[in-house]
């Protein structure tokens, strides 16, 4: 969209139409000292030189490194046609329009990421998306405390993403919500303490599945007890890797939650990324945001509307289901491409190369003297492995020969210093990884 | 418009049917003729224990959702199961099969209204 300033002219004529003389005027209202003295803006540069300027500051990034990170976010291929299809003038916006009927093609797009999402996590209902897969993690818990009405207790599994639990501690810092974490054991969820601290005053169970650690696990049988127990299963996914898994409609979750940044959105140093919030039909009134119906308009042609509006904020104001009134409209529209140019099969095929990647490359890591698999519990495309020296010794010594080695797991879990995190996409070569193996091999 | 003689209503539109230690509540004619097209109704559980006043639910319309406050205090005997599947039942027949709950009564009643008592509130909110 091009800049367009306003002229001298036309900020006159704005201010004669609302009746007062200086944009300074529109401010009388707030008092003088609490106005910042001045913005310490640095003196405006030509734009030659904020180009150059800007150049350098680029210049700075690492871009041409080998990274086996992922914890939660991964390097898959995006095809072309996406950005060039989101670029249009007509889908251009971050937001879901404020005028929503009047936008049918953008209501239309959503209704059918909506589709698609709850073909791939086998759900009855998803909404429009919200910011990210911590957000949505939140707002299932706050859906599991709605429904339990009375209950307060959430229990947590920690081997969810220590940034998701993080932002769990943030939300739920001023509210009446009891949050307890249920430590893993050597990575891998301990279920049956999970079960055992799920009471009758507990709304709801949180899982990962694969967790932090890149293990797969089966919660149907906690989705049962949970069951038992009047609380609600929620489990946050990894959307490609549920292509090939069993997904949480299998699973009997009531909520599936995703981050879901790996279907089309570039890593870009951390955002904009995709919430994905679905649920059981029995909680369709309790899932927030926006959510696109299809209907029929009087002469019985297809329409779109956002529907199960009514408790929400722009009707509801304080007493509404929760304070998320918008969604991610463009990176929803990105998931949506990126899952239709791949259709089930392409899901399917960026699943299996990239677990076929991780495990040829677990394979050549443990054949390394000192380098063990943390667990021997099923992974997908990511592994935790324990080092004979500091991982974060290992990421620094690879870093300055080109490689980003993976997540040093000690820097949120206690005595786990010497484990590293490691993952694989289809975007991994074998070559880049027999090097990878080799280097590391070199230093240990 | 009428409102049945043998009932007790409250300020904030729910009516209550005293029967000996049992009570009847729904929500009046008027309430939702405001609400517009009933969608959903959220009500307790049967053994819920609730105290006059509490929120006992909530009621969704095409046009807005609204809290449900119980006008009496008791422990929750059964709610109206048609209504999960028939919430129209509430604009159809507000006073007889669009009930909402049914209770075992504990202590007194809150400030109720009678049937011309609550006309007259429902005639000065409606100018």
């Amino acid at each position: 969209m091009p800049f367009t300033p306003h002229t001298a002219e036309e900020v006159q004529a704005m201010l004669d139409v609302i009746g007062v003389r200086t944009i300074e005027d529109l401010f009388a209202d707030i008092p003088a000292d609490m106005r910042p003295k001045s913005f310490d803006l640095p003196q405006g540069l030509s734009e030659m030189e904020t180009c150059a300027y800007l150049e350098q500051l680029a210049g700075k990034n690492n871009t041409d490194l080998v990274s086996f990170l992922g914890a939660g976010f991964y390097n898959h291929y995006i095809p072309k046609a996406i950005d060039n299809l989101v670029g249009r003038g007509e889908f251009y916006t971050a937001y879901t329009p404020y005028q929503p009927e009047s936008s049918q093609g953008t209501l239309q797009a959503i209704f059918e990421f909506q589709t698609a999402i709850c073909r791939l996590l086998e759900m009855d209902v998803a909404n429009a998306s919200v910011y990210d897969g911590g957000t949505a993690i939140f707002e299932a818990m706050m859906m599991a405390v709605r429904a339990g009405r009375k209950r307060k207790k959430i229990v947590i599994d920690e081997s969810i993403s220590p940034i998701y639990r993080e932002m769990l501690n943030t939300y739920t810092n001023n509210i009446d919500v009891d949050v307890v974490v249920v430590p893993h054991t050597e990575g891998l969820s301990n279920v049956e303490a999970l079960k055992a601290a799920i009471d009758g005053d507990c709304a709801g169970v949180v899982v990962q599945n694969p967790n932090f650690f890149g293990n797969v696990q089966d919660f149907t049988e906690l989705f049962e007890h949970a069951h038992a127990n009047k609380a609600l299963g929620i489990i946050s996914v990894y959307p490609v890797m549920q292509s090939v898994m069993k997904t949480p409609g299998e699973m009997g979750a009531d909520i599936a939650v995703a981050e879901a940044q790996s279907l089309g959105q570039p890593l870009s140093f951390g955002g904009p990324y995709l919430g994905v919030m679905s649920c059981s039909k029995k909680m369709i009134r309790q899932i927030p945001g926006r959510i696109v119906g299809r209907t029929e308009d009087i002469d019985g042609k297809t329409g779109y509307v956002l529907t199960l509006q009514a408790r929400e904020q722009h009707i509801r104001r304080a007493k509404a289901t929760s304070n998320i009134c918008s969604n991610q409209a463009l990176c929803a529209l990105r998931a949506l491409i990126h899952m239709s140019l791949l259709g089930p099969e392409g899901l399917i095929r960026t699943a299996e190369l990239s677990m076929e990647r991780a495990h040829y490359l677990a394979d050549r890591l443990t054949m390394i003297e000192g380098v063990e698999l943390l667990n021997g519990a099923p992974f997908g495309n990511e592994f935790a492995i324990r080092l004979p020296i500091k991982a974060e010794e290992a990421i620094e010594a690879l870093m300055d020969k080109g490689f980003v080695t993976g997540f040093p797991v000690g820097r949120y879990y206690e005595d786990m210093d010497d484990v590293l995190l490691v993952a694989c996409t289809e975007l991994h070569s074998f070559e880049q990884i027999g090097v990878f193996t080799e280097l590391l091999g070199g230093i240990l | 418009m009428a409102y049945p003689e043998n009932l007790l209503y409250s300020k904030s539109h729910e009516w209550t049917k005293i029967e000996g230690d049992e009570a009847t509540i729904g929500i009046t004619s008027f309430a939702q003729e405001q609400l517009g097209d009933i969608t959903f109704v959220e009500l307790p559980e049967a053994g819920d224990t609730l105290d006059v006043g509490d929120e006992m639910g909530s009621i969704e319309s095409v046009k807005a959702a609204s809290e449900l406050y119980i006008p009496v205090s008791g422990e929750v005997l059964a709610v109206n199961e048609d209504l999960e599947d028939a919430p129209e039942k509430v604009n159809e027949s507000p006073f007889e099969g669009g009930w909402l709950i049914k209770i075992k009564l504990n202590g007194e009643p809150a400030d109720l209204l009678s049937a011309s008592e609550y006309a007259e509130l429902v005639a000065n909110e409606a100018h």
